[in-house]
């Protein structure tokens, strides 16, 4: 360990020596997770802009989106950061057991994150909470109107858990003002409440897109995981990985509160 | 280039190797079709690059040429008004997705850019691979679109309307998509490699001006290039799902898509011209016989023109409903873009100024880069001035101004380049006499396209019309023949090219006697790039080569020309 | 340090081993401060949520940076890379915010067409 063979496996011919080549990869890593920031920042964009000058779509809508299982997910992202960030680090100590079973918990806990993602998707599908043309739900329309168009009168009900369609239920905690104006507010269906489902699928399926390449990659780390290909000499491949995991844990901590936290 | 002569004795030989066509180069390491395509070598990959940015040029070439002709006369020529309005669809985006982006970066950048550093390849090679399949993919997308029906958009796929017409858009937006994928891995690449393999010795401002201009390139292709993915996405979201994000009846923003796709499309013009505007450094110096004037204002202006690149978007929304706040503030900006171009110009007239310039083929496109790009820059501020915009928006003289730039500047920096560095590639010279009157066919072709364009422009003819009022008449027949003659300079181009590779005097290690590191090795290189170390110094002091008759070529000398 | 190894051209050396109870530490101040972004909806703070919501996940995601991907053990040069990517996306929102909200008086109100006939 306290000196490279020319021999070095993991040496490409065109690299001067293996640190170089690490520092290599790790530069190409932070650019490429650069050109992310980027790509979800146009998202970002849009949710500014459309939030800046909507906000009452977006106060309106959050309301279809469950607190809870948004929360849970945070939880579930956050663990699974904390397993990758373990297992670079048993790589780096030679560790082979931990990195293996790190790794495997890392997409395990993908996996849980996924399946709630579409549990909450599988929701806002059959209550058509969807974007753009294909929102049909009834909830959109002001209660007055919709009732005597509507020929099943309660569809909203019809979800259960009442507290996450049925948005008067929650008013404001700040008492001390019980404006009923911001009551209305919150109460009264704006228009083009699409908009924020828009905004929300593209912001979120993107991000579960992130959420399976990052599984597939970490598949791959974790075959040559338990090959024993990586130790102390060389983990660059579990780092890389890693750093592009944590990206999207980074990208998750703010869209929870942007989507699913608007006050 | 004969008033040098070698004044040392011929035995003292500094550079072993010269032609290497008869032993072994990286042309004969490995052989058939397989080796090629499964190659990790850079230069192979940057041959391979520069054969398919060709097609594709020749593809939007043809396309040109077929729009020229519709537009000779007023009303029909050769084509229905449809099939108008997807071909000059398609010469936009053909020629800006698959052959002006990756043009002189992933083509001759990924050639020279290691030679350059005296290394033996980029950081990532099977990035550099991938990122040349990715280019073949998009390029396949976008065939399937123009088979299937090919796209009316323009090549700004503006929405609402491309996210309604009937036309193919899925398939070449999701192909430009893949193309900037392609795009990023390049520049990535080149700054990984640019920060990490840098020979000892070579500092930052030891480095050529080539690199520089890739490296600010690099950044813009990395940090606009994603806004152009999410911006594609969303259209493809759009046309699929009915998301609405940009479609004013479900509540969405058309301005915004503009937004989106200026923030990447006007840094885009910069990575278009950026790399070309280094060549034209490398080309000043070598052909002046003399030092680069102003190294450093040079290589910083190439990063100040990244940055600023991205400050500029809205001024392609004048007139879309943006607000006179933004428009007054992109304005103002506009012109600062103005003062790096400008600091090039002057310092690449200064290297000229007492050098002895030889007028060979590279430096002739060169001179017309000088003239053609201060043109198109200098009526660029006419369009950044907010009132001439309004009158000039959307007419012919935003196409020749247009044209002017990424024409005259960047192609004819990409052919210069193309010249310049064709024996280190071939290990070939082609010749020079017909190197030089296509030079001037085409200097004489573009002016009298594209002049015709800025009166007829400036007169009020407008852009992507299929016909126009007869008055406008003898412009469109003058640019049209203009076209041809074009096109005839392209077509000797190819064919002496295309002669040189066969019957080409063979090419010493630096025939034009530059003094970079690629002029070190012979011509073609050894597939490992340099088969002794190359000598790392001042690669701007070209008098230090001198010519020598027996080689053919120039040789190092041992003193420093000062000395 | 643990793990730092005096070879200068391995991986080893260019890297840092991030102590146990550090990540651990990390881990549990990235739970409470979830915790606190929910419970800070609880609150009216009017335009102040958006903000303080904001400031958490920003200290959330600094966290995570500079431990869990070792920016505070990495090149600098890394850290610029990714600071200029966030300076590029805010620059692109604070133009488009820019524009949009000095051109939103000169909408006509309720011109896009409803959904559903509404």
């Amino acid at each position: 360990m306290s000196q490279t063979t020319p021999h070095d496996p993991h040496l490409a011919h065109h690299f001067p020596d293996a640190g170089t080549q690490f520092e290599a990869g790790k530069l190409g890593m932070w650019i490429f997770l650069a050109t992310e920031i980027l790509l979800f920042g146009g998202l970002f964009c849009a949710y500014a802009v459309y939030r800046a000058n909507h906000p009452e779509i977006f106060i309106y809508a959050h309301q279809f989106l469950d607190k809870v299982l948004g929360g849970i997910n945070t939880a579930v992202l956050i663990v699974s950061s904390l397993t990758m960030a373990w297992a670079v680090r048993a790589a780096q100590l030679g560790h082979q057991r931990a990195l293996v079973r790190l790794l495997a918990a890392t997409i395990a806990l993908g996996f849980v994150f996924l399946g709630i993602k579409y549990v909450e998707y599988e929701h806002k599908w059959k209550e058509g909470l969807l974007p753009g043309k294909r929102f049909t739900h009834q909830a959109a329309a002001p209660p007055a109107a919709a009732a005597p168009a509507d020929p099943d009168p309660a569809p909203v009900a019809a979800a259960g858990d009442s507290s996450v369609i049925a948005p008067a239920a929650r008013g404001p905690a700040g008492l001390a003002s019980p404006s009923t104006a911001s009551q209305e507010k919150a109460h009264k269906v704006p228009r083009n409440v699409q908009i924020f489902f828009g905004i929300y699928f593209s912001m979120t399926g993107l991000h579960a897109i992130h959420v399976i390449a990052g599984m597939i990659t970490l598949l791959w780390i974790l075959r040559r995981a338990a090959r024993g290909e990586f130790g102390p000499r060389y983990f660059t491949p579990v780092d890389l990985a890693g750093l592009y995991w944590h990206l999207v844990d980074l990208i998750w901590i703010y869209l929870f509160p942007l989507l699913y936290l608007i006050h | 280039m004969t008033a040098q002569h070698a004044t040392q004795p011929a035995g003292a030989v500094s550079v072993p190797m010269e032609n290497a066509l008869g032993g072994e180069n990286y042309l004969n390491h490995g052989r058939g079709l397989w080796s090629w395509l499964t190659t990790l070598d850079h230069k192979r990959i940057g041959i391979m690059y520069l054969v398919s940015i060709l097609a594709a040029f020749l593809l939007g070439g043809v396309f040109a040429l077929l729009l020229r002709t519709e537009l000779l006369t007023p009303q029909q020529t050769i084509m229905k008004p449809d099939t108008y309005n997807q071909m000059f669809t398609l010469h936009g985006a053909v020629m800006i997705f698959l052959f002006i982006i990756p043009g002189i970066p992933a083509a001759l950048g990924n050639f020279v850019l290691p030679l350059m550093l005296g290394a033996k390849d980029v950081a990532f090679p099977r990035l550099n691979l991938a990122s040349y399949y990715l280019w073949v993919t998009g390029a396949l997308f976008a065939l399937v679109s123009i088979i299937t029906g090919a796209v009316d958009t323009g090549w700004t796929f503006y929405t609402p309307y491309s996210t309604t017409t009937s036309t193919s858009v899925i398939s070449m937006v999701f192909g430009a998509f893949i193309l900037g994928f392609s795009s990023i891995f390049t520049g990535l690449n080149f700054v990984v490699t640019i920060h990490k393999m840098r020979p000892p010795g070579m500092t930052w401002f030891r480095m050529p001006l080539f690199l520089w201009g890739l490296y600010g390139t690099a950044i813009i292709q990395i940090l606009a290039t994603p806004v152009l993915g999410i911006t594609l996405l969303l259209i493809i979201a759009e046309r699929l799902l009915g998301v609405g994000i940009f479609d004013p009846a479900l509540g969405g923003d058309p301005v915004l898509f503009q937004h989106f796709f200026w923030f990447y499309s006007h840094p885009a013009v910069y990575i278009m011209i950026l790399p070309a505007m280094g060549v034209i450094s490398e080309l000043m110096a070598t052909f002046s016989r003399k030092r680069i004037f102003g190294y450093a204002a040079i290589a910083g202006s190439s990063i100040a023109i990244a940055v600023i690149s991205f400050l500029v978007w809205g001024h392609h929304m004048f007139v879309s409903g943006q607000s006179n706040l933004a428009g007054m503030i992109f304005s103002f900006l506009t012109f600062l873009v103005a003062i790096p171009s400008a600091i090039k110009v002057f310092n690449w007239t200064a290297t000229m100024y007492k050098g002895s310039v030889w007028l060979a083929t590279p430096m002739l496109y060169a001179l017309s880069f000088l003239f053609l790009f201060g043109i198109g820059g200098l009526t660029g501020l006419f369009l950044g001035a907010l009132a001439t915009d309004v009158h000039l928006h959307d007419t012919y003289f935003v196409v020749a101004h247009f044209h002017y730039v990424m024409f005259g500047g960047t192609v004819m920096g990409f052919l210069g380049g193309l010249h310049y560095w064709w024996p280190k590639m071939s290990g070939r010279m082609y010749s020079e006499r017909w190197g030089r009157i296509a030079a001037l066919l085409i200097f004489v072709g573009f002016n009298v396209t594209f002049f015709a364009q800025f009166v007829m422009g400036s007169q009020g003819m407008p852009r992507r019309y299929y016909n126009y009022l007869p008055e406008f008449t003898p412009y469109h027949v003058i640019s049209t023949v203009g076209s041809y003659l074009l096109g005839l300079g392209f077509l000797i181009v190819l064919v002496y090219l295309i002669h040189s590779l066969v019957k080409g005097q063979p090419a010493p290690a630096n025939p034009w006697g530059g003094a970079t590191l690629e002029w070190q090795t012979s011509s073609p290189p050894p597939h490992d790039n340099f088969s002794r170390e190359p000598v790392v110094d001042d690669p701007y002091d070209v008098e230090r080569w001198r010519w020598d008759e027996a080689l053919g070529g120039y040789r190092r000398q041992e003193q420093p020309a000062s000395a | 340090m643990p793990g730092h190894t005096p070879a200068h051209s391995s991986p080893a050396a260019h890297a840092h081993v991030v102590p146990a109870p550090v990540l651990l530490a990390v881990w549990a101040a990235l739970m409470a401060l979830t915790v606190i972004t929910v419970a800070a909806t609880w609150v009216d703070l009017g335009r102040l949520n958006l903000v303080l919501a904001l400031g958490i996940a920003t200290v959330k995601a600094a966290l995570v940076l500079l431990y869990f991907m070792h920016m505070r053990y990495d090149r600098p040069f890394n850290a610029i890379v990714f600071i200029g990517a966030l300076a590029f996306v805010a620059l692109f929102i604070f133009f488009a915010l820019m524009d949009t909200a000095a051109y939103r008086p000169e909408m006509i109100p309720d011109y896009a067409p409803a959904m559903k006939g509404q």
